[in-house]
């Protein structure tokens, strides 16, 4: 099992910049405490606990219904935009509690990006769907608007792909395309952190590996929380993976350590394919 | 054991009769075929009189000097210049009126009213005041509009009741084009921080535009060939002055058209036909209009 | 990458932090939903504004004309000076004369149409056919008006040789073509919302395509169906225009259709083109035969909305 890891990520030809040797001394971005999530009547997440650090990639796997999506959509609280859900226990991002009354939720999306399992650009120019975030945020400046989305652009690493063509519909562009544009968006309004949502589910091997090798680059500057079906990739991309089922964290640890060495039976049992 | 008769399932159809009914079933199939497509066929053809009808008996009658002449009581000399501008007036003011009031609670209902009894009633509401005769409509017009708020039979009488008659057609217009921009987007938007109101404006109803262009250009399609409310509410159709403002006395297309039709004289009947005419032609456009924009922006998602 | 952009990340940052306490934009978060809020309510103070003032100056009427002579007279003469006459029936009659005709003008025809669309017709047929359905639902009903008195009656009184200029006849046949597309596009929906499959399993059985339509499908689609035909006659009643033009203005007790007649809503329109002057027992008449016009509608919309709730199909 754990020799076809590593010969998957060479495969992948991705460097291995996960290292082992990455101790628990970044400092925390999230911390999640004894957290509970309701739909309704149905329990979804269970007492989770889970910190997250900086400039690390987390990510979170676990068979269709377990709750990650669920949990990474709770860390925007993008989970409030469904109607009857509850919550209990904390969520700290930067220290401060996000489900404090105080907390402004439009704060809170500002610092922490998303990127969605559809790739979903508005059907507006390429440059207007990058300079969306700055501008609904104040920025209105043509000049520092252009640096921004080529900035974003070329931190997606797509500008070389579309820098001629601006102003067309993002909607002419592939599916792998359109997701580098929706990640050059989140990055246009400089987040902290993060969140993809199965961000290669719906696209090609080719689009999925660019995908992939961007997120080792963002590594560099944003801590990213990547939630995934797909558990070769969470080996090949991955510092940190947290196994849910069922609405609980089996198992945290370091992903090279879950891999090759999980503690727990069931976790065992999922990344060897006999269930999920 | 073995089995020396046939398996009962086939003694119980007798095949020969199954074919034999066969030929006689797929002549009914036949015939009714025929039926239908002619009662289809049937209602294309009135449409297809009606409008050979009104053309040969009106054409005649359309000429530069019907338009620029006032209501007359010679058919020869009456023309349909206040009638035509006095329907563009009600146009200025229906059109603003009903898309703010149609557009908003719609917005309201679709994104901000949460499940509960009193958005519920709203939407009962609706749906049955689109159910209600326009001639009431006018009766309302006539106490609250013209009476009450002493509006008289001016533009804006007229132009907030017919308002507020293709009001449910517009709100159910565009609920359904807001409901058709997809859910990922306004999660895009509420993802980069955007507030609710900033995703409406910059996302939702960028979105939803062509559909409630096209509804609403059909809903004002049937303000502008109305005719009852105008007429319980008192619009004029003798006039022979172009109005001035939104507080002034007016007539209207379709009033002009009832007024010659119920006219004895033949020649006022192509007068009427002409009118009828000029009447079709504004709302052939605009309908060609709402079918161009559904055209050029459907399926954009 | 990532080292040349870190001054720059803290400008972009600090430039949203700060037009992130705009309290315009704070203000008008909160002030929209109240807005959005009472431009629906408008709807709602539209109904409470046609029942106010339907029931307010009914009850001033019939503290004019007894209430009980209104809804069992069978005479209407309202503008009679010395023995004015207010007894609903004969307007009632008018009505329902009209719906009538129209009624089984429209149903055959809508149902047929609807049939031939959702079964037996091609995409490209329906491409075309359907737009010409809509154009003839979008055609005002003054013309449909003016189509019925100077030609559908003409023509019938080829055929009817006692048929008078004005009857109950010509325009419940013109209402019953406006209310055809109606019919065939409401029943049609309801068909075509029946599964294929269902379809496909009675054609594998040897069915034809009538008996899948008759025996399959118009039974699935029933409460759809029945819905359309409870509107489109809803419609027929409230219709004023064609039945102005055509009817004529003489309220009548009798069963007849190639008399003149009155319907409520000519009635209506009557006495709004005339001088009834402000006050008078006619003036409050309308609004009592509008309430009364009102309440037959209304029943007939609780109908349809009762059939398709409680009809509705689990497929």
């Amino acid at each position: 099992m754990v020799q076809v890891m590593e010969r998957t990520r060479e495969r992948a030809g991705l460097k291995q910049t996960a290292a082992p040797a990455v101790p628990d001394v970044r400092p925390l971005v999230y911390d999640t405490k004894l957290l509970n999530l309701w739909y309704g009547n149905h329990h979804a997440l269970k007492n989770i606990d889970l910190p997250i650090r900086e400039n690390e990639v987390t990510a979170i796997i676990g068979p269709s219904g377990c709750g990650k999506s669920t949990y990474i959509k709770t860390l925007n609280r993008m989970v409030e935009l469904v109607d009857d859900v509850r919550t209990s226990g904390e969520i700290l991002y930067r220290s401060r509690n996000i489900f404090d009354r105080n907390y402004p939720v439009e704060e809170l999306r500002t610092r922490v990006g998303m990127v969605f399992q559809k790739p979903n650009p508005f059907p507006k120019s390429i440059y207007d769907n990058v300079a969306y975030g700055p501008r609904i945020h104040g920025i209105r400046n043509r000049q520092i608007l252009d640096e921004i989305v080529e900035k974003s652009l070329r931190g997606a690493a797509i500008w070389d792909e579309v820098k001629d063509r601006l102003n067309t519909n993002a909607y002419s562009l592939s599916g792998g395309q359109q997701q580098r544009i929706c990640i050059a968006r989140a990055l246009a309004i400089e987040p902290d952190v993060i969140l993809m949502d199965e961000p290669t589910s719906a696209l090609d091997p080719i689009s999925t590996l660019k995908v992939e090798e961007l997120v080792q680059e963002l590594r560099e500057d944003y801590s990213i929380v990547i939630v995934t079906h797909n558990m070769q990739q969470a080996a090949r991309i991955s510092d940190r993976t947290a196994f849910f089922l069922s609405g609980e964290v089996v198992e945290f640890d370091e992903t090279d350590k879950m891999f090759s060495n999980p503690e727990h039976k069931r976790t065992e049992d999922y990344i060897s394919g006999r269930f999920g | 054991m073995r089995i020396t008769e046939k398996p009962p399932a086939r003694v119980l159809i007798d095949r020969e009769a199954v074919a034999g009914r066969m030929g006689f079933r797929k002549a009914v199939n036949a015939a009714f075929s025929v039926l239908f497509l002619s009662a289809t066929l049937l209602a294309l053809l009135v449409l297809g009189v009606l409008f050979y009808r009104i053309v040969s008996q009106g054409f005649g009658h359309l000429s530069p000097a019907f338009f620029e002449n006032f209501a007359s009581r010679m058919p020869e000399k009456a023309g349909v210049k206040a009638a035509l501008v006095g329907s563009l007036w009600l146009m200025a003011v229906v059109a603003p009126v009903s898309l703010i009031l149609g557009i908003g609670t719609a917005v309201y209902l679709e994104e901000y009213a949460k499940k509960n009894r009193l958005n519920d009633f709203i939407r009962m509401n609706i749906s049955n005041l689109a159910g209600v005769p326009s001639v009431v409509f006018g009766l309302l017009g006539l106490t609250i509009f013209v009476r009450a708020l002493a509006l008289g039979n001016s533009i804006l009488a007229a132009g907030f009741t017919m308002s507020l008659l293709i009001l449910p057609v517009i709100i159910v217009a565009a609920q359904e084009a807001i409901r058709s921009v997809p859910r990922e987007l306004r999660e895009a938007s509420y993802g980069m921080g955007a507030t609710k109101w900033q995703t409406i404006i910059r996302v939702v109803l960028p979105g939803a535009v062509p559909g409630i262009l096209t509804g609403s250009i059909l809903a004002l399609s049937r303000a502008i060939g109305e005719t009852a409310p105008l007429i319980v509410i008192g619009v004029p159709v003798i006039i022979q002055f172009l109005p001035a403002g939104v507080l002034d006395t007016f007539t209207a297309l379709p009033m002009q058209i009832y007024d010659w039709a119920k006219r004895p004289q033949a020649a006022f009947q192509e007068v009427a036909s002409a009118g009828i005419i000029v009447l079709l032609a504004l709302l052939l456009a605009m309908n060609s209009v709402a079918v161009l924009i559904r055209n050029k922006f459907q399926k954009r998602y | 990458m990532g080292n040349p952009a870190a001054p720059k990340r803290a400008t972009v940052r600090q430039m949203i932090a700060k037009s992130a306490g705009n309290k315009r934009k704070r203000a008008a978060e909160r002030a929209v939903p109240v807005v959005l809020f009472l431009i629906a309510a408008v709807s709602v103070l539209t109904t409470i504004g046609i029942v106010g003032t339907l029931v307010a100056e009914t009850v001033t009427f019939f503290t004019k004309v007894p209430f009980w002579s209104f809804i069992t007279g069978r005479e209407w003469l309202p503008f009679s000076n010395k023995d004015a006459q207010f007894g609903i029936l004969p307007l009632i009659i008018g009505t329902l004369k009209v719906t009538f005709i129209a009624v089984i003008t429209a149903v055959p025809i809508g149902l047929s149409a609807a049939i031939y669309l959702s079964e037996y017709a091609s995409d490209n047929t329906r491409r075309i056919i359907k737009p010409v359905l809509e154009v003839l639902a979008g055609i005002p009903t003054i013309v449909y008006g003016f189509f019925a008195l100077t030609f559908v009656t003409p023509l019938l009184q080829t055929v009817i040789p006692g048929l008078k200029i004005f009857n109950a006849l010509s325009p419940g046949i013109v209402v019953g073509i406006m209310i055809i597309p109606m019919i065939a596009s409401l029943s049609e929906d309801a068909m075509s919302a029946v599964p294929n499959p269902i379809r496909e399993g009675a054609l594998a059985l040897g069915a034809t395509r009538f008996e899948v339509a008759v025996k399959v499908v118009l039974p699935a689609a029933l409460s759809g169906i029945l819905a359309s035909v409870v509107l489109a006659t809803s419609r027929a009643i409230g219709e004023t225009m064609i039945v102005s033009l055509a009817g004529g203005a003489t309220p009548a007790f009798n069963l007849g259709f190639t008399d003149s007649i009155q319907t409520m809503t000519a009635y209506i329109v009557q006495v709004s083109t005339g001088d009834a002057g402000y006050g008078t027992p006619i003036y409050y008449s309308i609004y009592a035969v509008g309430f009364t016009l009102f309440l037959f509608t209304l029943l007939m919309n609780w109908i349809a909305h009762r059939i398709t709730k409680r009809f509705r199909e689990a497929y």
